[in-house]
Formats: C-alpha cells, sequence, structure tokens
C-alpha cells in the first residue's frame, strides 16, 4: 500500500511580527505533516507562537521563511477552504440570525446559493443542537452556544481542514468538557481533519491523535507524540497519568534524571 | 458529635430526589399607570408640558408681547402659520437644501472613510483634512461661498457638506477602527475582499458609531441651515424658516420669530425621535450592540 499524501504540509515555517520596538521571533523552522481525517493538536505554553502558527496556516500572517503547502499547493492568503473557529465570542457577526451566521459564509464564498446555503446551515444547526435557536441574535446566546455556531459555520463549509484556536478556552470547565465531547462526537460521525491549539494537556490528550510539542521563547517543535489510544473515558486512567506527566517534564525541560527529585518535593 | 481526623465536623451524605415543579404562579400584570410610565414618549411629553407651563408663567410675568410672547400666544402664531401655508412651505423649502447637503455629506464622507481604511495615504489625507476643516465653523465659509457660487441655494449647499463631512467622517473612521480584530479575520476567513468586506463587515460593525455620526451631522446641518439663512436669506426671494424668523424679527412679530423657533424644534426633535432612534431600535439595539 503507498503511503498517503499529507494534506497539509508546514515546512520550515519561521514566522515573525514587529512591534514598534523590535522584531519578534515567534516560530522559528517549525516543519510537520497533517494527514486526512487527522485530529492534529499544537501544544505548548503561552509564547510558544502556537496561535500565530495558526493564523499563518489560515493565511493571515505571511510566513518570514519556509512555506505552507494545502493539497501541495502553497497558502498565500485567508481562504474558505481553512475555516478558523476562534477563541472569542465576538467572531459571529452580531447583525446576523444564528441561521445566517452560517449560512452567510456560504454564500459570500460563493460555494453554495441562497436557499441551499439556509439548507445546509439548518442541517449543522441540528448537529450542534442548536435548531431552536436558527432565528436568535447572537447576543441572546451563552458563550458555549456561540462556539456551538461558530463550529456549525465552520463544519457547513466543508473546509479542507477546520482550524480551531483554542475554541474552548474562554468557556467554564462544565461547558468546557461538554463540548469536548460534542466535538469528539461530530469527528466520530464526519471524520473531518482538524487542526487544535490549545495549551491544555489533558484537552490535547483526550482530543488528538498526534500531538506537536512547541517550546517557547521562539517556538520549535519538541516533540511530536501520538494520542490515539486516549479519549473521555481514559482521563485518570495510569497511563494517561503518566502521558501527561511525559508531556509535562517536556513542555517545561525537567531532566528525566531529577525526576525522582522532583516528585519527592 | 463526630470528628474527623482533621477536626472537620463529620455530616451524613444526602442525595435529593428533584420532582418535577408544578405550574409556577402565574405572572402578574402589570397596573395602567406603570404601563404607561414605560413608554419614553410619555414621559417626554410630560418634560415639554412642564416647560412651556414654566415658559408661559414667564412670559406673564413680564408682561411684554415685545420680548417674550407666551407659549398659548406662541402656540396660536404656530397654528396660524400652519393654516396659511407659509410654515409648511418654508419648512419644506429649508429641509429640500437641507437633504441635499446631507445627503451629499455622507456619500462625500463614506468615499473618504473607505479610502482610509484602504490605503495609509488616504488614512492621512482623512486625518490631516479633519484636523484642519473641523473646527472651522461653516458660517465662517459663508463669504466665500457666497463669492463662489453666488446667493442661493449652491452656497448653501457647499456650507452644509462642510458641516456634515469632517464629523461624519471623524465618526465613521473610529468606528472602522473599533471593529474587533476576530471580527475582521472572520469576514476575510469567508474569502470578502474589497468593497464586499466594507460593506458586509466593516459598515454594519461600525453601525452604532455611524449613526451616532449621522445624528451629530444631522444636527451640525440643521443649525447651520438656520443661520445661513439668517444671514443673507434677506437678500434672496424665497427663503427657509431661518428667512421667516430674520423677516418677522424685523417687522417686530415676536410671536412668530418664537412660532418659527417652535418649528425648527419641532423638526429636530421630530427626526431624532423617529427617523434616527427608529434606526437604531431596528438595527444595532436589536442585534444587541448598544443598550
Amino acid at each position: 500500500m503507498p503511503a498517503p499524501h499529507p494534506l497539509l504540509q508546514v515546512r520550515d515555517l519561521t514566522l515573525e511580527y514587529k512591534t514598534p520596538q523590535r522584531r519578534v521571533r515567534a516560530t522559528h523552522e517549525v516543519s510537520f505533516d497533517v494527514y486526512g481525517g487527522d485530529r492534529y493538536i499544537l501544544l505548548g505554553a503561552s509564547g510558544c507562537g502556537k496561535s500565530t502558527l495558526l493564523k499563518a496556516i489560515a493565511g493571515f500572517v505571511a510566513p518570514t521563511a519556509g512555506q505552507v503547502l494545502l493539497d501541495g499547493r502553497a497558502v498565500a492568503g485567508p481562504g474558505p477552504d481553512r475555516i478558523v473557529v476562534f477563541q472569542e465570542f465576538d467572531q459571529l457577526p452580531p447583525w446576523k440570525t444564528v441561521l445566517h451566521n452560517v449560512a452567510f459564509p456560504l454564500v459570500a464564498a460563493r460555494k453554495l446559493g441562497r436557499a441551499e446555503a439556509r439548507e445546509r446551515a439548518l442541517h449543522y444547526l441540528d448537529k450542534v443542537g442548536l435548531s431552536a435557536f436558527a432565528d436568535v441574535y447572537p447576543h441572546m446566546l451563552s458563550g458555549g452556544m456561540k462556539q456551538r455556531v461558530a463550529i456549525a459555520r465552520a463544519l457547513a463549509m466543508q473546509p479542507r481542514v477546520l482550524l480551531m484556536d483554542e475554541p474552548f478556552a474562554a468557556l467554564d470547565a462544565l461547558t468546557r468538557r461538554k463540548m469536548q465531547e460534542e466535538l469528539q462526537a461530530l469527528w466520530d460521525e464526519a471524520r473531518f481533519t482538524l487542526l487544535f491549539v490549545t495549551h491544555s494537556i489533558e484537552e490535547a490528550l483526550v482530543l488528538g491523535n498526534r500531538i506537536l510539542l512547541l517550546s517557547p521563547h521562539p517556538g520549535r517543535v519538541r516533540a511530536e507524540l501520538d494520542a490515539h489510544t486516549f479519549d473521555l473515558r481514559s482521563q485518570g486512567s495510569a497511563a494517561f497519568q503518566a502521558a501527561t506527566r511525559r508531556i509535562h517534564d517536556l513542555l517545561f525541560d525537567v531532566p528525566a534524571h531529577r525526576q525522582p527529585q522532583r516528585a519527592a518535593a | 458529635m463526630a470528628f474527623s481526623t482533621n477536626g472537620a465536623v463529620l455530616r451524613p451524605e444526602i442525595e435529593y430526589l428533584l420532582p418535577p415543579l408544578p405550574e409556577l404562579a402565574a405572572e402578574a400584570p402589570l397596573s395602567w399607570f406603570e404601563r404607561l410610565r414605560q413608554h419614553a414618549a410619555v414621559r417626554k411629553t410630560a418634560i415639554l408640558l412642564v416647560l412651556a407651563l414654566l415658559w408661559e408663567a414667564a412670559a406673564r410675568y413680564t408682561d411684554n408681547d415685545l420680548l417674550l410672547p407666551g407659549a398659548w400666544q406662541t402656540a396660536q402664531a404656530f397654528a396660524q402659520g400652519l393654516v396659511d401655508g407659509e410654515l409648511p412651505s418654508r419648512a419644506l423649502q429649508s429641509l429640500a437644501v437641507l437633504l441635499k447637503g446631507y445627503v451629499a455629506g455622507i456619500v462625500l464622507a463614506f468615499a473618504l472613510t473607505t479610502l482610509a481604511v484602504s490605503t495609509r495615504v488616504g488614512r492621512d489625507v482623512l486625518s490631516t483634512l479633519t484636523a484642519m476643516f473641523n473646527p472651522l465653523p461653516a458660517i465662517a465659509l459663508l463669504p466665500l461661498a457666497l463669492l463662489w457660487f453666488g446667493l442661493g441655494e449652491g452656497s448653501l449647499v457647499f456650507v452644509l457638506i462642510h458641516s456634515v463631512l469632517w464629523a461624519l467622517a471623524l465618526n465613521i473612521y473610529s468606528g472602522f477602527l473599533a471593529v474587533p480584530e476576530t471580527l475582521r479575520m472572520a469576514g476575510r476567513n469567508y474569502g470578502l475582499k474589497g468593497p464586499r468586506y466594507v460593506l458586509g463587515i466593516l459598515v454594519p460593525a461600525a453601525l452604532p458609531a455611524i449613526v451616532a455620526g449621522l445624528r451629530i451631522g444631522w444636527a451640525f446641518a440643521w443649525r447651520t441651515l438656520i443661520a445661513a439663512e439668517l444671514v443673507f436669506g434677506a437678500s434672496s426671494g424665497k427663503g427657509g424658516l431661518g428667512w421667516y424668523i430674520f423677516q418677522n424679527r424685523n417687522e417686530l412679530y415676536t410671536d412668530r420669530v418664537f412660532a418659527g423657533l417652535v418649528a425648527v424644534v419641532i423638526i429636530g426633535l421630530a427626526v431624532e425621535n423617529l427617523a434616527f432612534n427608529t434606526l437604531e431600535r431596528i438595527t444595532v439595539r436589536r442585534w444587541g450592540m448598544q443598550r
């Protein structure tokens, strides 16, 4: 069987941004491949450039060096083949109802006509359990419901890659847990390709099948790990605890021989 | 009483079964007085009535029709003006000129700000021009306008554009700048660019600031127009409300001067409450962008 071709390739990507005083390197020569159907996690502490990396893949940030290839073609700017779900709740235009929020990008990107866009929007709103709120404006929704709308909007576009930038970070712990379950269920059904940024080790292990660990200042690849053996029910198991500890030590660079000391302290 | 090893009081654990609640008590309707008080129009009318009473009292106390005619006398002059058709025709005259200048000012303001959000030169042009011209009173430009465009509508429209354009452009531009970054990125993520991006994302997102700008622009324009008519309306054949006020002051019909002022105020109030409040209610308030 021939090796499958990666859907998204990130090649030696160096990203910089300028403040009035200085030039800051966010990531340094980061490379990784995402295959179709992956739930690929970018994990790192704040300052590791993981959000900037996601914005570069989305096309909002131009690379200083290296490139991002989607289906072998270099990404040149933002486009509807890579839809982003942001962390902030203000990503939904407040002047559109929930239904129009989901349908509008389909029309704006000239993917579908109005009637078909409405049809598909209703279908995906049903998937995230918000059919009853189709005619409501976003300001009347809770934070978790707004994120569900953003997820429905992204799924309705049926992008090549779904990019999620800490989408559950601003939610309370109970809602976050519920949203993780729902995202898992949606993936089980549709098997889309997901690139997910988080700073939570548990979230990475639970949701992802592959985890890219980034070290901070500037962001560099520290490790690439498998996580397909874990799901929402494995939290608390011994293997899960061990994986969490391993990632923690990799992120904070605790040398292996000092581990017993740290545990005793 | 039992204590655990660390001194906390030990109690048994309890779980409750929650039966479904029966129908909660029905909502009680508000009394008619409470409902009446919730209407802004009712409250505002009450304020106007109190003001009219104070005015009438002051007029009776002064007892001089030439200096301060009372509310009742003014109302009579106003009704007379309405009946003989002079006030409505003067008001229409003013409004026609006003709308021309106002609309032209809005179009120019949108053009300038669209340029300013898309290019750096446009931004510098806008900030320099507004810094220069915004503090300049429109009336101060009137002598120049009269020289360039002669007596009549052209000069009025010119000063009206000047009074609307800069204030509105400043408001629209600051509204565009305040659009959240996430919303901008979401819009570009759909593949929107250029005018579709400005119309589809920036304009609705900045609408609270744009409506505020339209309000300010309207007030400035109305003020400028009446003042301009007072200055040179005397030499043009058919004038608007400002000219009506000026004419009647010359002939010492002080009650008609007041009636003219009342007409100016009433039109201002009507546009404020009907046009702009309605616009806000069906847009930014409905969308939860403004309380």
